[in-house]
C-alpha cells in the first residue's frame, strides 16, 4: 500500500486529518463543560464538599482506592461507598466513617492496611460530604452492582 | 558520533535507567505488600509506594526523552547543540528535584507535603500520577521549557528535517498539556475531565509523536533506508495517532460524570488506536527487510522492532481488549486496566528509550559500531528476560482482572463478593505476577551488566 502514497500525501493527510481531529475534539470539549454542571450536581457542591475533596486530594486517598473507577486498585472504590456503607442514608454514613477512620490501622495479620491518617472530625464529615455529593454524579449507572 | 555536544545525552541515559531501576524495585514492594499487607506497614505504605513507582516512570521517560532528543538532534540538524551548558545544568536541576520530590514522598507525611506553602497557595496534589508538590510541577514546566528552547534553536538554526519537526511537535504539545495539571477545579467531574488532557494527551498523542520521531531515527541509523520513505510512514503513524487518538481520549469519559455521547464517540474513535501501532509494526520491519546496510549495532534494531511489537501489544491489543463501553463498563478500574497500563507504558515508552541508549550510549562510549559481539549477547539476554517478564506479568494481571469481574462484578449484588474478598480469591495469580517482576528485575541487571562486557582485545 505504502509504494502508492507519496511522501506528500501522507504529510497532508497528518495535517489534514490531524487539524479535524483536534476541531472535533476542541468542539466536543466545550460541549461536555457545558454539560459537567448538570450531570454533576454542581449547585449542590457547597462548602464542606469543597474541603472533603481537599481532605482526599490532601491524604492521597487516590493512592489505593478508585473512585468512579479512576485510582489504584488496592482497595475498594469509594464512588458509590455512601450506598454500600451507609445504606444511602447520610447520618449513618457519616458515623459509619468516622469510626472506620478511627479504627484505622486495623489489626489484622497480613490484610492490607490503611494507614491512620488523624483526621479532624470535621475533616472526616467534609470527606463524607464530598463522598455523598460524589455518589449523586450520573455517570451511567456504573458500576454494575454495589460491590463496586 | 559526530558533534561534540552529543555527549550531553550520556548522563541523561545513566540517570533514566537508574530511575528505571528505582521504579522496578518499588513496583516489586508493591506486589508484596499486594500479598503481605504487613510488607513495610506503616513505613511506607500502598499509597506512597505507587506514587513513587509511578512518578519515577514518568520522570525516567523525560530523562529517557531529553537524552534521545540531546543525542538527535545536533545529528538531524547537522550543527552542534544550541547551547550543551544549559542542557547540562537542566539535567542537574532535574535531577536534584527529582530526587528531592522523592525523598519528600518517602520520609514526609503526604499530608504535611500538601500543606507546603506552595500548595497551600496553589493546590494541585493528591491526583492520581500528578501527587508532585506545586513547587515540583513548576519545576518540571522550568525544565520541559528549556528542553524545548535548546532543541527549537538547534533546529532553527541548522538542518530542518521531519523528524526534528515531528519531535518538536511533540515536545510542544507534551509541554502545553502538562498545563493542565495546574488546574483543580472544586467539581470532581470537570478536575477529572481535565487530568486526562495531561494523561491521555501525553501518552496517547503527543509522545507517540515523539516515539515516532525516535524509532524513525535509529531505523534510519540502522538500516540506511532513504528520508523519503522513512519520512512518509512516520506521516502516517501520527496522522492515524492525532485522527484516532484525540476523540479516543474519549474511552476514558464513559463513566466519571461527562455526557452520554462520549460511549460511542469515545468506543468508536478509540477502537482505531491500535491502526497507529500497527504500522509501527510494519515500519519497523519493513525498513529492517529493506535495508541499505548491515550495522554492526543489531541489538539497537532489535529493540526498534520490540518497541514497535510490544508497544502494538500493550497498547493496541490490550487497550482494544476494554475500550468499548459495554465491555469497559465491566472492566473499569480493575486488574485488567493495570494490566493494559504496564504493558503499553514498557512497550512503547521504555523500550524506545532502551532503543536509543542500545543504539547510542555504544557511539557516546567511543564504539560507533555498537558493543562487541559478547555484550550484544548479553544484552540480547536481558531483551528477553524483560520482555518476557512484562508480557508474563501483564497476564497475571489479565487473568486476575478476569477473576476479578467475574467474582465481583458479573453477578446480581447477592451473589457477588465483596472487594476484599474477590482480592483475597485472586491472590495466587498476584504471586505469579510477583515473580515476573522479579524476572524484570534480573533482566535490567543483566542489561547493567552488559555495559561492563570486557571484548576479546582483537575486536576491539
Amino acid at each position: 500500500m505504502s509504494e502508492r502514497i507519496t511522501k506528500n500525501m501522507a504529510r497532508n493527510i497528518y495535517f489534514g486529518g490531524g487539524l479535524f481531529a483536534i476541531l472535533v475534539f476542541t468542539g466536543l470539549t466545550f460541549d461536555t463543560v457545558k454539560q459537567i454542571p448538570k450531570l454533576s450536581h454542581d449547585d449542590k457542591i457547597t462548602a464542606s464538599v469543597a474541603l472533603g475533596k481537599k481532605v482526599w486530594e490532601n491524604n492521597n486517598c487516590v493512592g489505593c482506592h478508585t473512585i468512579m473507577g479512576e485510582g489504584a486498585y488496592y482497595a475498594p472504590e469509594l464512588g458509590n461507598a455512601f450506598q454500600r456503607l451507609g445504606g444511602g442514608d447520610e447520618e449513618v454514613f457519616k458515623t459509619y466513617l468516622a469510626g472506620w477512620m478511627a479504627a484505622q490501622p486495623m489489626d489484622i495479620p497480613h490484610r492490607r492496611k490503611m494507614p491512620q491518617f488523624h483526621l479532624t472530625p470535621e475533616q472526616v464529615t467534609n470527606l463524607a460530604d464530598f463522598l455523598i455529593w460524589t455518589s449523586r454524579v450520573n455517570n451511567q449507572e456504573w458500576p454494575p452492582n454495589i460491590k463496586g | 558520533m559526530k558533534y561534540s555536544s552529543q555527549m550531553v545525552a550520556k548522563p541523561y541515559f545513566i540517570f533514566a535507567l537508574i530511575l528505571l531501576a528505582g521504579e522496578i524495585v518499588f513496583g516489586l514492594a508493591m506486589g508484596a505488600q499486594y500479598l503481605y499487607g504487613d510488607f513495610l506497614f506503616p513505613a511506607i505504605p500502598f499509597n506512597v509506594l505507587r506514587m513513587v513507582h509511578t512518578n519515577l516512570l514518568i520522570v525516567l521517560l523525560l530523562f529517557g526523552f531529553m537524552g534521545a532528543t540531546y543525542y538527535l538532534i545536533p545529528e538531524e540538524s547537522e550543527r552542534e547543540l544550541w547551547s550543551p551548558m544549559l542542557a547540562k545544568l537542566t539535567f542537574w536541576v532535574f535531577a536534584a528535584a527529582g530526587v528531592a520530590t522523592i525523598l519528600g514522598y518517602l520520609f514526609v507525611p503526604y499530608a504535611t507535603l500538601s500543606a507546603s506553602l506552595a500548595n497551600s497557595f496553589w493546590p494541585t496534589m493528591g491526583r492520581e500520577f500528578l501527587e508532585q508538590p506545586t513547587i515540583t510541577k513548576v519545576g518540571i514546566v522550568l525544565v520541559v521549557l528549556s528542553y524545548i528552547l535548546n532543541t527549537t534553536m538547534t533546529v532553527i538554526m541548522g538542518r530542518k528535517t521531519t523528524i526534528s519537526v515531528i519531535l518538536l511537535t511533540g515536545l510542544f504539545g507534551l509541554a502545553f498539556f502538562f498545563l493542565f495539571a495546574f488546574y483543580v477545579p472544586e467539581n470532581l467531574v470537570m478536575d477529572k475531565f481535565f487530568w486526562w488532557f495531561v494523561v491521555h494527551l501525553w501518552v496517547e498523542a503527543t509522545w507517540e509523536l515523539i516515539l515516532g520521531a525516535l524509532l524513525a531515527f535509529v531505523l534510519i541509523k540502522t538500516t540506511g533506508v532513504d528520508r523519503e520513505h522513512i519520512d512518509k510512514w512516520l506521516y502516517l503513524i501520527i496522522a492515524m495517532t492525532l485522527i484516532s487518538g484525540l476523540a479516543g481520549t474519549g474511552h476514558h469519559f464513559f463513566f466519571i460524570g461527562t455526557p452520554g455521547y462520549w460511549l460511542w464517540i469515545g468506543s468508536i474513535a478509540s477502537a482505531a488506536e491500535p491502526i497507529p501501532f500497527f504500522l509501527m509494526i510494519l515500519f519497523a520491519y519493513n525498513m529492517a527487510k529493506n535495508r541499505r546496510i548491515q550495522h554492526d549495532n543489531k541489538i539497537a534494531l532489535t529493540w526498534a522492532k520490540g518497541t514497535a511489537v510490544v508497544g502494538f501489544l500493550g497498547a493496541g491489543v490490550w487497550g482494544f481488549m476494554h475500550t468499548l463501553a459495554p465491555i469497559n463498563y465491566y472492566t473499569h478500574g480493575t486488574q485488567l486496566t493495570a494490566a493494559h497500563g504496564h504493558l503499553s507504558f514498557f512497550g512503547a515508552y521504555v523500550m524506545i528509550c532502551f532503543t536509543l541508549i542500545s543504539y547510542a550510549m555504544p557511539i557516546l562510549r567511543g564504539r560507533p559500531h555498537g558493543n562487541g559481539p559478547k555484550s550484544q549477547k548479553v544484552e540480547l539476554a536481558s531483551f528477553w528476560m524483560m520482555v518476557l517478564g512484562m508480557i508474563g506479568l501483564t497476564l497475571a494481571l489479565t487473568v486476575a482482572g478476569i477473576m476479578q469481574i467475574q467474582m465481583q462484578r458479573l453477578p446480581d449484588a447477592a451473589q457477588a463478593l465483596g472487594f476484599m474478598e474477590t482480592q483475597a480469591a485472586i491472590s495466587a495469580v498476584y504471586m505469579v505476577r510477583l515473580a515476573f517482576g522479579v524476572m524484570v528485575l534480573l533482566g535490567l541487571l543483566t542489561y547493567f551488566y552488559s555495559f561492563f562486557v570486557k571484548e576479546e582485545k582483537a575486536y576491539a
